[in-house]
């Protein structure tokens, strides 16, 4: 089976955020997804970018975020390695959507979205890296 | 780098904001400043009409929560018009069609702020 892999490093700043969007829509418009799937991985991939600047680096710019794209026949994989602080998904609550507007600055929407536009959402932590792995597969329907 | 604009109109006592552009986690601060200068303004009434925003993230909805309450409080509401569709399906992901008036047409949108009691809980597209 055949797999291409794509890389981008940018540092660990929401100015960048962009390119990571338009890196990863190129190579899933080229690897044949469709334009409403490409549309649910910019956001799944935004949305743990964003996660990373603000949370595992603490809004620390001088670091760097790696964006590597796997694709293979069967599916489009977007891993996003960090050197910040874990994110423990044990401790994610899913938002109560009723009840967002009480709470000035609602957390876990971007998790939400996440896993709402991708088909798997795997974190890991090895020897002083995280890494959280995004998966579509081909042939399914996108939900944005 | 993303790009994005607000510019404002008024039209029937509602301030009404155009966004241009990408809204993420970079840009979403200057939405913010937006509102906050509108509702500093002493304008309840605020209409958000995205026809020609692109592109929206968590961080863009985010502030959108984090100001209807005040606005609310102060007799008056956060309206939504015009958006795409890829834009509107991401406020449909987050359950946002309960929280606000999304309509699909400014005009419609206008007409909603006539009506006496704004309910939060009737959107429309």
């Amino acid at each position: 089976m055949s797999e291409t892999t794509h890389t981008l490093t940018i540092p660990s700043s929401t100015r960048y955020l962009h390119d990571v969007r338009r890196f990863v829509a190129e190579h899933a418009l080229d690897a044949g997804f469709a334009q409403p799937t490409v549309n649910a991985i910019k956001i799944a991939v935004d949305e743990a970018c964003t996660n990373i600047i603000k949370h595992a680096y603490d809004g620390d710019t001088s670091q760097e975020v790696e964006v590597q794209i796997t694709i293979t026949e069967g599916h489009l994989q977007v891993c996003l390695r960090d050197e910040g602080e874990p994110f423990d998904p044990s401790t994610y609550q899913e938002p109560d959507l009723t009840r967002l507007t009480e709470r000035r600055r609602p957390g876990g929407l971007g998790v939400h979205l996440m896993r709402r536009c991708m088909d798997e959402v795997h974190y890991r932590t090895d020897q002083g890296f995280n890494e959280v792995c995004l998966t579509k597969h081909r042939n399914r329907d996108s939900v944005v | 780098m993303s790009t994005f604009s607000v510019s404002f109109r008024d039209a029937n006592g509602v301030r009404i904001l155009d966004l241009h552009g990408e809204l993420d986690a970079h840009t979403a601060s200057d939405l913010e400043e937006s509102i906050q200068q509108c509702h500093a303004e002493g304008n309840v009434n605020l209409l958000i009409n995205g026809t020609d925003l692109d592109y929206i993230s968590s961080a863009g909805l985010g502030v959108f929560m984090a100001y209807v309450e005040e606005i609310r409080d102060d007799g008056g509401d956060i309206k939504i018009a015009g958006l795409q569709s890829k834009v509107y399906n991401v406020f449909d992901l987050l359950g946002f069609p309960v929280l606000f008036d999304i309509c699909e047409t400014e005009e419609e949108a206008l007409a909603r702020f006539e009506e006496p009691a704004p309910d939060a809980g009737n959107a429309s597209s």
